[in-house]
């Protein structure tokens, strides 16, 4: 969706926490991205490198951990698994399902000198 | 780019605002950051020699967990504040380019501006023309325009609502970026987003689109003077609005004919209420 502006949030996050935490380079992202936040991780990885140039993360390594979609299935009372927001359940076909876990777009870990 | 306060390219221009991006020295920016080129770190656009003696890494681990948006969401947030201390009540018009979003605007200050303050931030990627069309109702408005950008964020209404100065009590209509996709992400402290359809769009935008339509409050289907002329089921379109977001309300309206707009005056009035009590 809006890969651009997700790498200058991730940007001045890194450049927020040079400050805080006192560091001027960053090799490694680990970025958390679930799958039913809606990130297309091919424009995520392009956007990065154009974005990151000539600033404290040139250069830096992007790694995306995948977290698949969940949700609570009020008919079943279960959790059940789901490939894109708002899908029925799996099990019963039911569209009331509540999505709790895979939308998250985190900032997890940096490896920084 | 300002990569410390998200402006996005450096393209985003508000009318009004002195926001100056110049792009290979320091960054003259009102809201207090530095970047101390002259003292240590930071070698911004100078590549990435920092020469580190060989063997010397110095590389190790930082644990951070933030969420990517987090910025946006804070920028938000002191938005939402200064609304709740003034009793506006703040609305985040969203739809597709061409759904209708200026006409029902105008329309619906034309209609009542007697009765209630109105102010209006417009965001386009480029010229001023909504604006004007605004600013001839005689009511108070900002063009925002975002360059490349395809939304509007929380740190652009920011400093819009520096500029605008909306009255106390008042109802201010942000009229996003046509686009049904990225600004749903995108909260600017807004007490609801409203999803603008028209009928002479595919009646299938409501789960092509989930992500807007789930995170509207209310739901204007346009144009609706022109169903005699189209194919557009009606039913269908709620249907798949309300399998996306059970809770979201439909009023169906014609900006043109004037059809249905009384019930989203209602709607208007009783919210703005609430808004005013701080609910």
């Amino acid at each position: 969706m809006h890969e651009m502006s997700l790498n200058e949030s991730v940007l001045q996050i890194l450049q927020d926490n040079a400050k805080s935490k006192g560091f001027e380079r960053v090799k490694t992202v680990w970025l958390e991205i679930g799958e039913l936040s809606g990130v297309e991780i091919e424009a995520m990885r392009f956007c990065f490198d154009v974005i990151m140039k000539d600033t404290l993360a040139d250069q830096a390594k992007l790694e995306i951990i995948r977290v698949p979609g969940q949700a609570w299935c009020m008919q079943c009372a279960t959790t059940v698994k789901v490939k894109q927001l708002f899908d029925a359940c799996p099990d019963c076909g039911s569209y009331q399902v509540q999505v709790t876990g895979g939308d998250q777009m985190q900032i997890k870990e940096l490896e920084v000198e | 780019m300002c990569t410390v306060c998200g402006c996005g390219e450096g393209e985003t221009q508000i009318d009004g605002h002195e926001h100056s991006h110049e792009r290979d020295h320091g960054h003259s920016h009102e809201h207090g950051h530095h970047h101390h080129h002259d003292e240590h770190s930071h070698d911004y656009g100078h590549g990435p020699a920092h020469a580190h003696a060989p063997g010397m890494s110095q590389s190790r681990m930082v644990q951070i967990e933030q969420d990517i948006l987090n910025k946006n969401n804070q920028y938000a947030a002191a938005n939402r504040r200064r609304f709740s201390e003034y009793g506006i009540l703040a609305l985040n018009l969203v739809s597709s380019p061409g759904s209708g979003k200026t006409t029902i605007l105008t329309r619906s200050i034309d209609d009542l501006k007697d009765e209630l303050k109105l102010a209006v931030i417009e965001g386009d990627q480029q010229t001023a023309n909504d604006a004007e069309r605004i600013r001839e109702t005689g009511v108070k408005a900002l063009q925002i325009n975002t360059g490349k950008g395809c939304h509007l964020d929380g740190h652009m209404v920011g400093h819009a609502l520096e500029t605008l100065q909306p009255e106390k009590d008042s109802i201010l209509f942000i009229e996003n970026v046509g686009n049904l996709v990225c600004p749903a992400a995108f909260d600017l402290g807004e007490a609801h987003k409203v999803a603008i359809l028209s009928v002479t769009e595919g009646e299938d935008k409501p789960i092509k689109y989930p992500d807007m339509f789930h995170a509207a409050d209310l739901m204007l289907l346009n144009k609706i003077d022109l169903l005699p002329y189209l194919q557009f089921d009606v039913e269908k379109c709620i249907e798949y609005a309300r399998r996306v977001n059970p809770k979201i309300k439909v009023m169906q309206v014609s900006a043109i004919s004037g059809e249905g707009m009384d019930d989203w005056y209602r709607w208007l009035r009783a919210t703005w209420q609430l808004a005013m009590m701080g609910v």
